[in-house]
C-alpha cells in the first residue's frame, strides 16, 4: 500500500510540476514536450486507479497523435523563443483581458463540479475501480457506449468527420503548374511506346518522328 | 522484508528478459548485414569471431570508445535525451510480449493496446534527435519520419481491430490461445501481408527508410550524433524491428504453439517456436532490405492512406459481417 502512494505521490507531483513548466517555459517547443510528460504521468494515474483502457487511450490519442501534430505546428510556425514581453508590461496588448475572462470562467465551472463532489465514506482506503471481476473494464466500457450511449457515440463521431472534411475545404487550393506523377501513365507504358529502334545511315544523322 | 523480496524478484525476471535481448539485437544485426551480403553475392562480415558472429559486439566497443560530440547549437538536454527515449521505449514494450505460455512478465488485460501505445510513443525519440540537433538534414528527416510512422500507425491499429474481432480480448495470451485451432494467417492472409508491409515502414526500415535515405538527406535524423548516442539509436531500431516481428508472430502466427498439434512437435517448448517464427519473420525484413529498391515519399504516403487504410477498413467490414453472419462472434 505504501509504494502504490508513493507511486501516486511521484506521479501526481510531476503532472502538476509539468503542467506548470508548459505555462511557463519560454521556448514553446519545450512546452509542448511537458504537455507531453504531463499527458504521460496523467495517464500513469489512470492506469493506477485500475482504468488501464482510459489510460492507454489517452497515450495512444493524446500522445501518439495530438500531442505529434502539436509539435509539428510549433516547429514550423518558427516561434521557439517567446519574448514574454506582455509579461513585463513593455508591450500592450489585448490578450491578458480575454485571458483573464476565460480564465476566471473555468475557475467558476472546476468550484462548481468539485462543490458538487460527493467523496466516499471510505475515501481513505484506496480501492481498485474494479466493481465486477469477471469483466475487463475494456468491456464494460464497450457495453455502455455501444449500448444505452451509441446515439451520443455515433453523433460524436460525426462532429469529428465534419471537422476533418470543413478543414481540408477550407485549407486545399488547387494549384497550378504543379508538376505530380500519374501512376496509370507510369505503369501503363510499354516498351513500344518509349523505344524506337532506327538504322542510321553513316554522316546522315536521323530524325524522330514526334 | 517482503517488498524488498519482491522487489528483488522482478529486477530479476526484468534483467533475464531484458539481457537476452541486448544480445539478440546485436546478433540480429549480424544475421542482417549477413544475409544482406549473400543476396549480394558478398561474404558480409566474416572476419571477428566464428562467421563474423562478434562483429557487432566489436562495433559496439568502438562506438563506446568513441567521443560524443554534442553541436554547439543542439538544444543539449532534448539532444541527449533522444537516444534515451528511443531505446528505453523500444525495450520497455517487451515487458508484455509472452515469449511461452508462462514466460511474461507483466500479463495485462490491455496487452495490445500497451505495446501499441508504446510504438506510437517511439516518434518522440526521433523528433527530438532531428529538432534538438538544430539542423537542416535532421529536421527534414525527422519531420518526414514523423509522418510516416504516423500514418502507418493507423493502418496497424485498424488491421489489430480485425484480429481483435477474431479473438473477443486484448491480452496477448488470449490472442495466441484464440489461434489453436488455426492460425489467423489463414482466414486473414491479406492483413498479414498489409501488417507486414506497414511493419517494414513503421520501423523505417528498406524499402521505406526515407528518414535515413542517404542519398538526399545524410543519415537524417541521427546526422549530428556519434559515438555511444549514435548506437543506441541503432539498437533501439533493431529492438523494435524485433518487437514487431514478435507482434506479427503473437498477432498471426500462433506465438508460442507449434504449427500442427501432433507429437514430436508438440513437446518443443514454445519458447523455441516463438523464436523461431520472429527469426523467420526477421528473415523477410533482411531480404526485403536486400531487394526491394527505396519508395518516393509520395509514393509511400499514398500507400499508406489511399491503399492500405481503406483495404484494411473494408475487411473489417467483412471481418466482422462474416463474424456475425455465421455466428462466430466471441463471446
Amino acid at each position: 500500500m505504501i509504494a502504490h502512494a508513493l507511486f501516486f505521490y511521484f506521479f501526481s507531483i510531476i503532472a502538476i510540476v509539468s503542467a506548470i513548466f508548459v505555462i511557463v517555459s519560454r521556448n514553446t517547443v519545450h512546452a509542448v514536450f511537458f504537455l507531453i510528460l504531463d499527458f504521460i504521468s496523467i495517464a500513469c494515474l489512470f492506469i493506477m486507479i485500475g482504468a488501464e483502457f482510459l489510460g492507454m487511450m489517452m497515450l495512444i490519442v493524446y500522445v501518439g497523435a495530438v500531442a505529434v501534430l502539436f509539435l509539428f505546428v510549433v516547429m514550423l510556425m518558427n516561434v521557439t523563443e517567446q519574448k514574454l514581453s506582455w509579461f513585463r508590461g513593455t508591450k500592450k496588448t489585448g490578450h491578458i483581458p480575454v485571458g483573464l475572462i476565460i480564465g476566471t470562467v473555468i475557475l467558476l465551472e472546476l468550484i462548481v463540479i468539485v462543490g458538487g463532489w460527493r467523496y466516499r465514506d471510505s475515501f481513505s482506503e484506496t480501492e481498485f475501480l474494479s466493481f465486477n471481476s469477471e469483466f475487463t473494464n475494456t468491456h464494460m466500457i464497450g457495453n455502455v457506449m455501444y449500448t444505452d450511449f451509441i446515439h451520443l457515440f455515433q453523433i460524436s463521431g460525426i462532429i469529428l468527420l465534419l471537422a476533418m472534411i470543413g478543414a481540408i475545404v477550407l485549407t486545399y487550393r488547387k494549384r497550378e503548374g504543379v508538376k505530380s506523377q500519374s501512376y496509370i501513365k507510369q505503369i501503363s507504358r510499354e516498351r513500344e511506346d518509349s523505344v524506337q529502334l532506327k538504322d542510321v545511315e553513316f554522316d546522315k544523322g536521323v530524325k524522330l518522328d514526334d | 522484508m517482503e517488498t524488498f523480496l519482491q522487489i528483488y524478484n522482478e529486477t530479476y525476471k526484468i534483467l533475464l528478459l531484458l539481457v537476452p535481448i541486448l544480445v539478440s539485437v546485436a546478433l540480429i544485426v549480424w544475421f542482417d548485414r549477413r544475409v544482406w551480403g549473400f543476396v549480394q553475392k558478398r561474404k558480409g562480415p566474416n572476419v571477428v569471431g566464428p562467421f563474423g558472429l562478434f562483429q557487432t559486439l566489436a562495433d559496439a566497443l568502438k562506438y563506446i570508445f568513441k567521443e560524443i560530440i554534442i553541436p554547439a547549437s543542439a538544444n543539449k538536454i532534448v539532444f541527449i535525451l533522444a537516444p534515451i527515449i528511443t531505446m528505453t521505449l523500444a525495450l520497455s514494450a517487451w515487458a508484455v510480449i509472452p515469449l511461452s505460455d508462462k514466460m511474461v512478465i507483466s500479463d495485462i488485460n490491455v496487452g495490445i493496446l500497451y505495446i501499441f501505445a508504446i510504438s506510437s510513443l517511439s516518434v518522440y525519440g526521433i523528433i527530438m534527435g532531428g529538432w534538438a540537433s538544430n539542423s537542416k538534414y535532421p529536421f527534414l528527416g525527422a519531420i518526414r519520419s514523423a509522418a510516416q510512422m504516423v500514418s502507418y500507425e493507423v493502418s496497424i491499429g485498424i488491421i489489430i481491430i480485425n484480429v481483435l474481432l477474431c479473438v473477443g480480448s486484448l491480452n496477448l495470451k488470449d490472442i495466441v490461445m484464440a489461434q489453436q485451432n488455426l492460425w489467423f494467417v489463414v482466414p486473414l492472409f491479406p492483413m498479414f501481408v498489409v501488417f507486414f508491409i506497414s511493419a517494414l515502414a513503421e520501423t523505417n526500415r528498406p524499402p521505406f527508410d526515407l528518414p535515413e535515405a542517404e542519398a538526399e538527406l545524410v543519415a537524417g535524423y541521427q546526422t549530428e550524433y556519434s559515438g555511444m548516442m549514435y548506437a543506441m539509436f541503432w539498437l533501439g531500431e533493431y529492438a523494435n524491428i524485433l518487437l514487431l516481428c514478435a507482434l506479427g508472430s503473437i498477432l498471426f502466427l500462433g506465438g508460442w504453439l507449434s504449427p500442427v498439434d501432433i507429437y514430436p512437435l508438440n513437446v518443443i517448448p514454445g519458447i523455441f517456436w516463438m523464436i523461431f517464427k520472429i527469426l523467420i519473420l526477421f528473415f523477410m525484413f533482411a531480404l526485403i532490405k536486400a531487394i526491394v529498391p527505396r519508395y518516393r515519399y509520395d509514393q509511400l504516403m499514398r500507400l499508406g492512406w489511399k491503399i492500405f487504410l481503406p483495404f484494411s477498413l473494408i475487411y473489417v467490414v467483412l471481418t466482422a459481417s462474416f463474424l456475425v453472419y455465421f455466428d462466430l462472434l466471441p463471446k
